[in-house]
């Protein structure tokens, strides 16, 4: 069943002429875990503002079409109601450390204690949240004496311990380092199993290929992809326009120029780079023997 | 003119031990790239390489410099820092004024500030923005002003604290170019990176740190085939290098050139 529905939006920044979000139509079911690709300027912040509310309540600007979740109607509600079901990570997790607590534990429990979640309950919740993201050392710490991906961790937790129906996350793991990323995915790639939506902007294109459901393909504010990660990560178009595409993809469509890829499909994971690659070389086993 | 750390550590006024005895030294024209998991101590180092940060003990030479004897505004004359977060830098009214701050401070004349401005703002593809402010850019743009404003300073050492954040293709390999423009031009080039593929692809030379101490630093083809020593600091090996792993590959590879030259033996 669609949670999100976007219907022939379209997006003008206040004192722009041009929009930057044009007649997006799509539908994100519950559960499932969508990626939003882009080039820079593309327009993925502001999808993931549009859907968190963020546009038009918070920039304003002229909005067209309809957004809905969960049934409710964006331009309908205020954005103090949309954020209890739709929680946004914002890009800069450098802005996002509220300013008003001394703890990182105090920090993620900032958004409990305003919907007055109650005490024990509270502190179960940062602390489960915090171990997700791995940050339960760091609790004690103040939240502005930290180092760039352990601000981000902390930026994300905040979002996730709130449960949102709908998670919204904008470049979550651009401070985090590689293996961290990885779990990061996986811990995003659980909460959907569990029914939670996620729609996530992201340039990773190795790990939304391993965990995402779908990817969508935004250029210049339009969609021009929308499918299974499988597909469009690999399609021409997309390298026509110059996204970023995994190592794995890049290297097999060289090498099938060269008559060193046989098969049809270009890989996008490890699994399906080793499979293929595996056809073309003469014994693995044998080799470097 | 070289880098020379002995035995430095660090400690930040709140009690964290950032760095624990670090010894290195880069040579003038390395490009180096340091890696690692987050909270290893790699931007708390690079910000002793221009007295941002004073050593709690050990010694940091820049040439024949102490840090410990120099202002951050001398400093600055030898060591460029692009800083992770761009907003923790940028502070000017335009573009324009932003760039030609640093060259300017540094005593240029105006014709070599406008030539140092001038090249910088092409090779990071802003220079139809020099009247823009910089806080009307999105992030991913900002970052590139700050990579502009520190390569005009032309100084002989130019540190990057996550330059790929949140960049695409295009800007990616802008920043390579300007990576590769500085090697020719003998600079030594310090980037810290989470993007392990364009460390593959972009560095001779590589340092992964691991809770303020250097786990492992040397060829970055030595560097990124340690699989099992790089996850201790959650850094997995680029794309190619395990892709070439996985098909049996005697050489660690770590590029598409590489990678297609060790499928065709
Ligand atoms: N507050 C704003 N006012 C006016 N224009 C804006 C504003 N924020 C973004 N834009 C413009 O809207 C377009 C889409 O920007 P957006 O930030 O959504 O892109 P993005 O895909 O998230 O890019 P990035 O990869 O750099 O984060 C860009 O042309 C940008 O300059
Ligand atoms: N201003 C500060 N005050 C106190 N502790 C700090 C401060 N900045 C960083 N730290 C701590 O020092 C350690 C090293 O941080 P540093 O920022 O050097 O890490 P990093 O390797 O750059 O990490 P990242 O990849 O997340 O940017 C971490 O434990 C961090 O929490
Ligand atoms: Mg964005
Ligand atoms: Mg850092």
């Amino acid at each position: 069943m669609a949670i999100v529905e976007l219907k022939n939006v379209t997006y003008k920044y206040p004192l722009t002429d041009t929009p930057v979000l044009k007649n997006i139509n799509a539908q994100v079911n519950e559960g499932e875990f969508v990626a939003v690709i882009g080039p820079n300027g593309a327009g993925k912040s502001t999808l993931c503002y549009t859907v968190a509310g963020f546009v038009p309540h918070f920039f304003k600007g002229e909005i067209t079409g309809a957004v809905e979740v969960a049934g409710s109607e964006s331009s309908k509600s205020n954005l103090h109601e949309w954020v209890l079901n739709v929680g946004l990570a914002f890009q800069n997790p450098f802005n996002q450390i509220s300013g008003a607590k001394y703890t990182v534990f105090e920090e993620i429990a900032f958004g409990l204690e305003n919907i007055g979640v109650p005490r024990e309950e509270m502190i179960q919740r940062v602390n489960d949240a915090m171990k997700l993201t791995g940050i339960s050392e760091l609790a004690d710490r103040s939240p502005y004496s930290l180092s760039g991906g352990q601000q981000q961790r902390v930026a994300l937790t905040s979002i996730l311990v709130m449960r949102p129906k709908v998670l919204v996350l904008d470049e979550p793991t651009s401070q985090m380092d590689p293996i961290g990323t990885r779990e990061v995915f996986g811990v995003i790639r659980a909460l959907a199993e569990k029914g939670m939506t996620v729609i996530l902007a992201e340039h990773k294109v190795e790990w939304i290929a391993n965990f995402a459901d779908r990817v969508v393909a935004l250029h210049e504010g339009e969609i021009i992809a929308d499918g299974k990660p499988s597909d469009v990560l690999t399609s021409d178009l997309l390298a026509e326009k110059g996204f970023g595409l995994s190592r794995y993809t890049s290297v097999a469509r060289k090498a099938k120029a060269m008559g060193m890829w046989q098969k049809e499909r270009l890989p996008v994971t490890l699994d399906e780079a080793v499979e293929g690659f595996t056809l073309t070389l003469p014994s693995p086993k044998g080799r470097g023997e | 003119m070289n880098i020379e750390i002995s035995n430095l550590h660090f400690a930040y006024p709140t009690g964290v031990q950032a760095l624990r005895g670090i010894s290195l030294t880069i040579e003038s024209g390395e490009q180096v790239a340091i890696v690692g998991q987050n909270g290893a101590g790699k931007t708390t180092l690079v910000k002793h390489l221009n007295g941002l940060l004073q050593p709690t003990s050990g010694t940091v030479q820049i040439g024949d410099w102490n840090t410990k004897e120099h202002s951050v505004a001398k400093m600055a004359r030898r060591v460029g820092y692009v800083f992770q977060n761009p907003d923790d830098q940028l502070f000017s009214k335009n573009v324009g004024i932003e760039v030609a701050f640093g060259p300017r401070n540094l005593g240029m004349n105006a014709e070599q500030v406008q030539r140092q401005v001038n090249e910088a703002l092409a090779m990071t593809e802003l220079s139809d923005k020099t009247e823009t402010n910089p806080y009307d850019l999105s992030a991913t743009w900002r970052k590139m002003v700050a990579l502009a404003s520190v390569i005009a300073m032309d100084t002989d050492i130019v540190i990057f604290d996550e330059p790929t954040t949140g960049q695409d293709a295009a800007n990616i390999a802008r920043i390579a170019n300007v990576i590769k423009v500085l090697r020719e031009r003998g600079k030594t080039v310090i980037t810290i990176t989470h993007d392990i593929d364009f460390c593959g692809e972009n560095f001779a030379r590589v340092i992964a740190m691991s809770q303020g101490r250097i786990l492992l630093d040397g060829k970055a083809n030595d560097v990124l085939g340690q699989e099992d020593v790089l996850a201790t600091t959650y850094v997995d090996p680029p794309q190619l290098t395990r892709l070439g792993k996985r098909l049996g590959f005697k050489e660690t590879v770590r590029n598409e050139e590489e990678f297609l030259a060790g499928l065709k033996k």
